[in-house]
C-alpha cells in the first residue's frame, strides 16, 4: 500500500472520477444500445462488443447524479468485473493519472452509505479531487435497484 | 502453492478420465478374463493414481489404490482368476477412488472416511485359491527377453542412468511400483556405470530387489508413457475460450458481409477476388469453430455398461449392452444435459423392462436381455434410441392407472390408440412400477425425463410392443448455441421467440378481431377453434410494473379499453405458444420472420428478469433479446389445466385416426352460406386489396409473388350456372375494400398455372371434421353438405370451380393448363395437392 497507482479518469457532471486502470479493458465510442424493458433504471441497455453481448450501465444514475443532457454523447468504459464484462457510461474520458497513496482520503460520513460503498474516497490532485470508484460496486445492480425502489 | 494446485487439478482431470475408462475396462475384462492387454491397462491406471496420490500426500487414496493394485497384480501374474466377486470389489475400489477425488476437488482433502472394510475385502481376495508354483527359470527368460526389447525400444536408461532424473526411467518406475528402494537402484546404476553391460532391470532382478514380472510391467509402463507422448495430439481447452472464439467468428462474419457489400460496388478485381477468398475462409472458420464444441455421444455412453452391470446384478438379471453410433457428435452442453435422462432411461429398461432370466426363458427368449443404444443424425437433429427386448409396457395397467389418477377420463382412455396409451407415462405424476425399488420408480419417472429433454428443445417418444420390448426415442437438436427462432417486433424493438415453443400464428385484420378477442372480466381471451386462448400482450408485459400493473388496481374497464383501442387501430398478431403444456397467445406488434440465431447468455445483472432467456446478435450487428416463453407465461399469469390439452388433443387425434378426419378451412360463400375446402389444398390465406385486382378479359386477376394469380369468385362461380351471361356488375372491379382470398396450390400440375385464388366473403376458421356426406349436393360446384362445427356446411368442389375458371379463361384466349381433373367426384385426390406449402 505504498507504491503509486494508475487510475483511468473520466468526468461525470463535471466531477472527476477514477477507476484503477487494470480494471478497464478498453474505452469504446458510444453506439446505439438495445434497451431492456423491465430492467432496473440503471441499465441503459445491451451493446454488441465484438460479438459479446455486454450490459451497459448509466454511471450517472448509479451515482445518483442528474441525468445527462440529451445533446451530450457519452463514452463507454468497458470494465472487467467479477460477474463478467460490464460497460459503464461516462460523459468524457480524462487522462491516465498516477497517484500516491498519501493523497488519498476516504469519503466523508456526510455522503450516503450507499454512495460511500461505491465512492471509496478521493485523491487530492492539484486543483481538483478525483473520486475513486470501487469498480466492482459500480458494476453491481442488486444493491442499487433496491435503493432506488425504496427511494421511489 | 499455485503450482501444487495446478498439479492437483491436472491429477483430478486425468484421474476422472482414467476412472471412466476403468469402469469400461473392468466390464470388458469380466467378459474376457484372459485379456492381458486390458488387465495391463487397468493395472497401469490404478498404479498411476496410487503413484500420484503418494506424491501429493493423499494417503487414504494411496492406501485404497495400493490394495487395489496388489489385487490386480495377482490377477495379472495369473495367481488369481477373475470372478464376479473380484470385479465387484474392484469396481467398489473405483467408486471409492472417485468419491475421494470428488472430495479433493470440492474441499482439497480426501475427507473423513473409513475404507478399512474395503481394504480388508481387497486384501482377503488376494489370498490365492491355490499357491501357484512360480517357475524361476521361466521368469528369468522372460525378464531377459523383455530387457532385450527394452534395449531396442528405449535409449533413455542408458543416456540417463540416474534413477530419479526422469519419471520415465525404468528405475523410477520400478521404485514406484515394485517396491525397489532408491538405494538398490542406485547400486544397480553404479554397477552399470562400472561397465556391466546388462540393463538396470536385469541387474535388479539378479540382486533380488524386484521380481522379473515387475520389470516386464515397468517396461510396459515406460513404453506406454513414451508412446502416449508421441501420439498425444489432443490438448485440453477451456470452453470459455471456445465461446470467445465463436463470438469473434460471428463478428468476422458480420465484417465479411459488409466487405462483400462494398466489394460488389467496386470495379477493382483484386478487391473482389480477395473478398471472395475472405468469404470462403470465414465460412470454413465458422464451421471449424462450431465443430470444436462437438463431442461424441460415446463419452457418456461409456459409463452406461457399468451402470447396467451393477443394476443387472442387483436385480438378478442378465443384460447385454449394444451400442451403435457412438461417434455421433453433439454439442458439449447438450451431452451434459442428456446424461441424467439417459441414465434414467437405461435404469428403467433394466429394472422394469427386461425380465428375469427364467421368465425370459419361459417366454422363449434368450435368457440374456439386450439393451441397445443407437444414435444417429437425421434432419439436423440427433436421434437417440434406447431399446430393450423386455416385456414391453402393460397397456391395460397404464390405462387403468391413468384413469385412476385422473389424468384422462375413462371414456377418453377407451378411445386412445396403443401408442397414445404408451405415451401417457410421460405425463407428470405417472409411474407404473407397483413396487418402488431403490433403483427407479421413485415417483420421478418419465415425466422428468421428458421435461429435461424438452428443456433443451428435444422430444421424447415411446414405442412399446407387448412381449418384445420398449423403445424410447429422443430427438435432440445438434446444438443449443444456435436455435431457430421467430423474430417479432414489440414497441419498435425486435425479440426472438424460440421456435420450439411456437405452435401457430394467427393474424386478424379489419373487423375480425372484435369478434375474436373477448374479455373474461379483465383478461383478454381469443377463441381459437372453439377453445379459449388466454392472451398476453407483449407490450404490456414489457412495460411491466411501471405502468399497467403498478397503477394499484388497473381496473377492468381500463384494460378492456386498452385492448379495444389497440384492436381497433391495427391488425392483431397472435403468436400461439406452448409452455409447460399450457397454451397462450402472445400479442405482438409485428411478426418479422424466422431465423437461426446464436444464443448468448445475459449478464448476471439481468438474469433475474424471467422474461428473457438470453440475447442474440442480429444480422445487422444489433442486439435482440430472446424471450423465455415459460417466464413470459408466468409473468402474464397464464394458468391453464396442464393436462387438458394433451388429453384433448389425444382424443381428437384418436378420433381422426378412427374415422378419417380432415382439416377444413371454413368460410362464408354467397348468401352467407357456410362452405369448406380441405386445408391441404391451401397454400396461403391472403388479404388482397381490391385496388390490386386487375381484369384480363372476363377474369379477375392479381399480381401475386411475381405471378398472375387468377381469382375465382366463389359467389360468381356458383351462381354463374344459373344466370348466364353474367351481368356487367359481376364483372366490375371491386372497390378498395379488402378481399379475403384462399390461395390454392395446384402442385400436381406440371405446366401452366401453379396457383389460383378463391375469393370468399369471409374466412371463418380451420376445423377438423369428417368429410362424410350427410346430404347430397344441391347445386353445381358443391360436392355435398355436411354438418361441420355444428352448422350445415357445403364442401366446395374445387375441381369443378377450376374447370369453370379454365373455360372462362379459354374464352378470352388466355393461357390454359393441359391437365384437368376428369372425374366429377374429385374428392380432390386427382389433383394431388401438397399441404407442405402451408404457412402457419
Amino acid at each position: 500500500m505504498t507504491s503509486a497507482r494508475q487510475f483511468c479518469t473520466f468526468y461525470l457532471n463535471r466531477l472527476l472520477f477514477g477507476v484503477e486502470s487494470q480494471k478497464i479493458q478498453e474505452v469504446v465510442t458510444y453506439r446505439e444500445l438495445r434497451p431492456v424493458p423491465l430492467a432496473p433504471p440503471v441499465v441503459s441497455g445491451l451493446m454488441n462488443l465484438r460479438g459479446q453481448v455486454v450490459v451497459v450501465l448509466e454511471l450517472r444514475r448509479q451515482l445518483e447524479l442528474p441525468e445527462r443532457p440529451l445533446d451530450m454523447t457519452p463514452v463507454c468504459l468497458v470494465v472487467r468485473a467479477v460477474g463478467g464484462t460490464v460497460c459503464l457510461l461516462a460523459d468524457e474520458v480524462g487522462n491516465v493519472v498516477e497517484v500516491e497513496d498519501g493523497t488519498f482520503e476516504p469519503s466523508p460520513e456526510t455522503l450516503s452509505p450507499r454512495l460511500r460503498s461505491v465512492i471509496l474516497g478521493v485523491h487530492k490532485l492539484e486543483g481538483q479531487l478525483m473520486h475513486v470508484l470501487d469498480s466492482e460496486r459500480a458494476c453491481e445492480i442488486q444493491a442499487l435497484s433496491q435503493g432506488q425502489a425504496s427511494g421511489a | 502453492m499455485n503450482d501444487s494446485d495446478d498439479i492437483v487439478k491436472e491429477f483430478l482431470v486425468e484421474s476422472y478420465e482414467n476412472l471412466d475408462r476403468l469402469d469400461r475396462d473392468l466390464i470388458t475384462l469380466e467378459k474376457n478374463p484372459n485379456d492381458r492387454e486390458v488387465l495391463g491397462s487397468i493395472f497401469r491406471t490404478i498404479h498411476t493414481i496410487k503413484g500420484t496420490s503418494g506424491f501429493l500426500a493423499f494417503d487414504k487414496l494411496g492406501a485404497v489404490a495400493h490394495v487395489g493394485e496388489s489385487l490386480l497384480g495377482r490377477l495379472r501374474d495369473g495367481e488369481l482368476v477373475l470372478n464376479p466377486g473380484i470385479t465387484t470389489a474392484l469396481l467398489a475400489t473405483v467408486d471409492a477412488v472417485r468419491q475421494m477425488l470428488a472430495s479433493i476437488e470440492a474441499t482439497g482433502i480426501e475427507g473423513e472416511r473409513d475404507d478399512s472394510a474395503l481394504i480388508t475385502r481387497l486384501t482377503r481376495l488376494q489370498q490365492p485359491v491355490e499357491v501357484p508354483a512360480e517357475a524361476p527359470i521361466e521368469a528369468r527368460v522372460e525378464a531377459s527377453a523383455a530387457a532385450q526389447s527394452k534395449s531396442e525400444a528405449a535409449a533413455v536408461p542408458e543416456s540417463a542412468p540416474e534413477p530419479a532424473a526422469s519419471p520415465s526411467t525404468i528405475g523410477d518406475i520400478l521404485m514406484r511400483c515394485a517396491g525397489a528402494t532408491p538405494a538398490e537402484i542406485l547400486r544397480a546404476a553404479e554397477t552399470q556405470k562400472e561397465g556391466d553391460p546388462r540393463h538396470i532391470g536385469e541387474i535388479l532382478v539378479e540382486q533380488g530387489a524386484v521380481r522379473p514380472a515387475d520389470v516386464v510391467e515397468a517396461l510396459r509402463v515406460q513404453q506406454a508413457a513414451r508412446g502416449q507422448s508421441a501420439i498425444d495430439s489432443t490438448i485440453r481447452l477451456d470452453v470459455a475460450l471456445l465461446d470467445q472464439l465463436m463470438n469473434l467468428v460471428g463478428e468476422l462474419v458480420l465484417a465479411r458481409n459488409q466487405i462483400l457489400q462494398c466489394a460488389n460496388r467496386t470495379e477493382e478485381s483484386g478487391l473482389l477476388a480477395t473478398s471472395q477468398k475472405l468469404n470462403l475462409i470465414t465460412t470454413e472458420l465458422q464451421e471449424g469453430v462450431m465443430k470444436t464444441r462437438m463431442q461424441p455421444i460415446g463419452n457418456i455412453w461409456n459409463k452406461l455398461p457399468r451402470t447396467v452391470r451393477d443394476l443387472a446384478l442387483s436385480c438378478g438379471k442378465q443384460v447385454r449392452v449394444e451400442m451403435e453410433g457412438k461417434e455421433t457428435e453433439l454439442d458439449k452442453t447438450l451431452i451434459e444435459a442428456i446424461k441424467d435422462p439417459l441414465t434414467h432411461l437405461v435404469r428403467n429398461s433394466v429394472d422394469h423392462g427386461i425380465e428375469r432370466p427364467e421368465v425370459r426363458q419361459a417366454a422363449g427368449k434368450n435368457p440374456e436381455g439386450r439393451l441397445s443404444l443407437r444414435a444417429f443424425h437425421e434432419g439436423g437433429q440427433v436421434n437417440i434410441e434406447i431399446a430393450d427386448d423386455g416385456a414391453g409396457l402393460d397397456q391395460e395397467r397404464i390405462r387403468n392407472k391413468a384413469v385412476q389418477k385422473g389424468l384422462v377420463s375413462a371414456e377418453q382412455a377407451s378411445r386412445l390408440t396403443d401408442r397414445e396409451i404408451v405415451n401417457l407415462v410421460l405425463l407428470p405424476g405417472f409411474s407404473t412400477a407397483e413396487t418402488v425399488t431403490n433403483v427407479s420408480g421413485r415417483g420421478v419417472g418419465m415425466d422428468v425425463v421428458k421435461t429435461h429433454i424438452e428443456k433443451i428443445g428435444g422430444t421424447v417418444d415411446l414405442q412399446s410392443t407387448p412381449g418384445q420390448g420398449v423403445m424410447v426415442r429422443m430427438k435432440i437438436p445438434l446444438t443449443l448455441a444456435i436455435i431457430p427462432a421467430l423474430i417479432v417486433t414489440s414497441a419498435g424493438e425486435r425479440y426472438a421467440v424460440p421456435q420450439v415453443s411456437l405452435r401457430e400464428l394467427v393474424r386478424m385484420e379489419g373487423g375480425a378481431e372484435r369478434q375474436g378477442i373477448e374479455m373474461i372480466h379483465s383478461a383478454p381471451v381469443y377463441r381459437l377453434r372453439g377453445r379459449l386462448l388466454p392472451l398476453v400482450y407483449l407490450n404490456r408485459e414489457l412495460e411491466g410494473n411501471a405502468k399497467a400493473r403498478d397503477a394499484a388496481s388497473a381496473d377492468a374497464n381500463q384494460v378492456a379499453n386498452q385492448v379495444a383501442n389497440q384492436a381497433a387501430n391495427q391488425a392483431v398478431n397472435i403468436v400461439v405458444l406452448e409452455a409447460d403444456g399450457r397454451h397462450f397467445g402472445l400479442v405482438v406488434d409485428e411478426i418479422n420472420d424466422t431465423q437461426e440465431i446464436v444464443v448468448k447468455p445475459l449478464s448476471q445483472h439481468l438474469k433475474n428478469i424471467s422474461v428473457y432467456a438470453g440475447a442474440t446478435i442480429m444480422g445487422d450487428g444489433k442486439v435482440a433479446l430472446i424471450l423465455d416463453v415459460l417466464g413470459l407465461a408466468q409473468c402474464g399469469g397464464v394458468r391453464a389445466e396442464v393436462h387438458a390439452h394433451f388429453t384433448g388433443e389425444a382424443a381428437e387425434a384418436t378420433a381422426e385416426g378412427a374415422c378419417g378426419k380432415q382439416k377444413l378451412v371454413l368460410f362464408t360463400g354467397p348468401g352467407e352460406a357456410r362452405m369448406a375446402v380441405p386445408l391441404h389444398l391451401l397454400a396461403r390465406l391472403e388479404n388482397i386489396s381490391g385496388a390490386r385486382v386487375e381484369r384480363a378479359g372476363k377474369q379477375w386477376v392479381t399480381q401475386y409473388r411475381g405471378q398472375i394469380l387468377p381469382l375465382i369468385r366463389v359467389s360468381h362461380a356458383l351462381e354463374e350456372r344459373r344466370q348466364r351471361p353474367p351481368s356487367d356488375d359481376v364483372l366490375a372491379l371491386p372497390t378498395s375494400e379488402m378481399l379475403q382470398v384462399l390461395v390454392l396450390e395446384n402442385g400436381g400440375q406440371t405446366s401452366g398455372q401453379q396457383c389460383f385464388g378463391l375469393v370468399v366473403n369471409q374466412i371463418l376458421d380451420i376445423v377438423e371434421s369428417t368429410l362424410e356426406p350427410q346430404s347430397p349436393s344441391t347445386r353445381a360446384g358443391v360436392l355435398h353438405s355436411s354438418v361441420i362445427a355444428g352448422r350445415v356446411t357445403e364442401l366446395l368442389d374445387v375441381g369443378a370451380l377450376l374447370r369453370n375458371g379454365e373455360s372462362e379463361r379459354s374464352e378470352v384466349g388466355g393461357e390454359r393448363s393441359e391437365v384437368r381433373p376428369e372425374r366429377r367426384d374429385v374428392s380432390l385426390e386427382p389433383l394431388r395437392f401438397e399441404p407442405s406449402g402451408l404457412e402457419p
